[in-house]
């Protein structure tokens, strides 16, 4: 009976063991990061100036409809009446007849503004971000089309889908507080 | 002077040249058309991610009383029901402790990488709660967890030895999975998770088919992620066997009347051993197996080291360099798109160079260290087999009990110690 008394608190023994271990060590991951850790949390975003529209951000997101989106900064269009972004290399004519346009959905609406500037506007709902657009603005336009994950669709995954795709190493993590990189206006 | 002044320009000058200059200028309307602006929707707020925690928190006190106090079965399986809509289909799985090993391996070897809070609470406190009452979060806390438990419709008993040589898959599972977080190259664990497609109702198609297989071999045989893959579970059963209470079969005393023996479908009840005879030649096998868990220790160690240059083709970095090199030494005639991506970038080549020797160094200690582990694990066990452990009565093994509470109602031993009348 004695010998059993003993048997139980050895194993009580070892087993306190292992649990000061494990608080120390739990302790020392938090003692750790402490001063490092980020308060706000951590979203996925593309840095349009590596993005080399290669199409892979359509077919990658774990979402059916990728969450990466084709955006338009107004500030750097040239309002141009021939948008390389917007029609095909040989366009039959200058206007929205579907055999004219880049965009295998439509998704980019033109809009006359004054002579000789026309508007083009992304339609998010058709969109599917292949960048097809991206990379006719990008090639011989202003380049002021450019893709972003759209953080209204995006699941945030941990290990981004896209980002494990990306041929140009263009994802990154980003603050939640900034969850977009804008192109901006140069010189 | 002049040079630096040249440098200056030039540095003002590149990106302009590198991004694309502004080759049709901004039109200045006349009809004072105002631009419109580009909307940027915010991503989920940020109060949904610290509900979570507080999810977390309430789920694991929930089971972990419902475990050890109320000793409810039924109410372990309503809670992992929830757990399994809540974190699983309405979170999507992500993130979970389970993928946090590896944002916490990220964040220990690369500085640049900052975890937030969140991710970090939701590694640390399972773990917590596991070195208090065992491993509830399993029992009805884990979403993935869950998904297989409601469907263990028929489980088969496991050979013991299959049973703990597929457990040994697990351990270089969490290993692969640090190794390859730690050095910056992939997230396997998220990436090769078989049921998170089922939450989030898409995925590739062979994860699906995964999914699928692991769900139907679940059916009979119970939770095989949990049991012989899930890399946190190496850390739940670590912190299991230190637990300060844990559930018991028996609410009192253990009357060893059998009932309970093939009740556990995970293999984790232990029955009361055997008198013991030969003790000589037991300790004999144990003392060869300790002076065995060194050398097992180094060949792991040394194989590790010389398998850390091939694993390191896991980074697409050391892919691209070594891509890059090909091209340039005419191994190679034809380009890649990383390659053309890379040679786009301005970015000099021995800078990628250096980075992947960089990279290379960390496959080659990691490496080791994997290799070390994965000889300590195989050591360890043997150890384990040939310890003679005494035991009077039925008992739940701490490391390896889910804590699920299937076992309860096999119990004939009513709460006070007095034995039920049937």
């Amino acid at each position: 009976m004695k010998e059993e008394k003993d048997k139980l608190s050895r194993r009580d023994f070892i087993r306190s063991g292992i649990r000061g271990a494990c608080l120390l060590g739990l302790g020392g991951v938090l003692g750790l990061f402490y001063n490092r850790a980020r308060a706000s949390d951590l979203v996925w975003q593309i840095d349009p100036y590596k993005c080399i529209q290669c199409g892979r951000c359509a077919d990658n997101c774990v979402l059916e409809i990728s969450a990466v989106k084709c955006v338009h900064n107004f500030n750097m269009c040239g309002y141009c009446r021939l948008c390389t972004g917007y029609f095909n290399p040989q366009p039959n004519a200058l206007n929205t007849g579907a055999e004219n346009q880049l965009c295998p959905l439509g998704a980019i609406n033109r809009t006359f503004i004054e002579d000789p500037y026309y508007e083009y506007t992304i339609d998010e709902s058709l969109c599917i971000g292949c960048g097809k657009c991206v990379k006719g603005c990008y090639s011989f336009g202003n380049g002021s089309l450019f893709l972003q994950v759209r953080h209204d669709r995006c699941l945030n995954c941990n290990d981004c889908s896209i980002a494990r795709a990306c041929p140009a190493n263009a994802f990154k993590r980003v603050p939640y507080s900034q969850p977009y990189v804008f192109k901006e206006q140069k010189g | 002077m002049k040079r630096i002044v040249l440098l200056i320009i030039i540095l003002l000058i590149l990106p302009g040249a590198a991004f694309g200059v502004q080759r049709f200028p901004p039109p200045e309307f006349e009809t004072g058309h105002e631009l419109p602006v580009t909307t940027v929707p915010n991503p989920r707020s940020e109060f949904l991610e610290y509900l979570d925690v507080v999810m977390l928190l309430v789920t694991l006190s929930l089971a972990s009383y419902l475990a050890l106090k109320k000793r409810s079965r039924r109410g372990l399986f309503f809670l992992g029901i929830f757990s399994l809509l809540y974190f699983g289909f309405w979170r999507k799985g992500c993130v979970c402790p389970i993928g946090a090993i590896q944002n916490m391996s990220l964040a220990l070897f690369d500085k640049s990488y900052i975890p937030p809070i969140t991710v970090i609470v939701f590694f640390v406190i399972p773990l917590a709660f596991t070195l208090f009452f065992g491993r509830t979060f399993c029992a009805s806390v884990c979403p993935l967890g869950a998904i297989q438990d409601i469907l263990l419709i028929r489980p088969l008993k496991v050979p013991s030895w299959v049973d703990n040589s597929l457990g040994v898959l697990a351990y270089l599972y969490f290993g692969a999975g640090v190794l390859f977080a730690a050095t910056g190259s992939a997230f396997i664990i998220c990436q090769y998770d078989p049921f998170v497609s089922f939450f989030r109702r898409s995925g590739s198609v062979s994860i699906i088919v995964i999914g699928i297989c692991f769900l139907i071999i679940g059916m009979f045989v119970g939770r095989p992620y949990c049991r012989y893959l899930c890399p946190y579970s190496i850390l739940l059963r670590l912190t299991s066997k230190g637990s300060k209470w844990h559930v018991s079969i028996a609410p009192g005393e253990c009357i060893n009347c059998r009932l309970c023996e093939d009740s556990c479908p995970f293999g984790a009840i232990r029955k009361p051993t055997q008198v013991q005879k030969d003790r000589k030649e037991g300790k004999k096998a144990l003392t060869a197996m300790i002076l065995l868990l060194p050398v097992l220790i180094a060949l792991g160690a040394l194989g590790g080291v010389s398998a850390g240059t091939p694993l390191s083709h896991v980074n697409s970095r050391v892919r691209l360099a070594e891509r890059v090199w090909m091209e340039d030494t005419g191994k190679v005639t034809d380009t890649t798109e990383p390659s053309d991506a890379f040679r786009g970038t301005a970015r000099p080549k021995d800078e990628l160079y250096a980075e992947v020797v960089r990279i290379n160094g960390k496959f080659a200690v990691g490496g080791g260290v994997f290799g070390g582990f994965v000889g300590l694990v195989i050591g360890s066990k043997l150890i384990q087999f040939s310890l003679r452990r005494r035991r009077v009565e039925y008992e739940a093994d701490r490391s390896s009990c889910l804590s699920c509470g299937r076992c309860f109602a096999y119990c004939p031993v009513k709460k006070d110690s007095a034995i039920a009348d049937a």
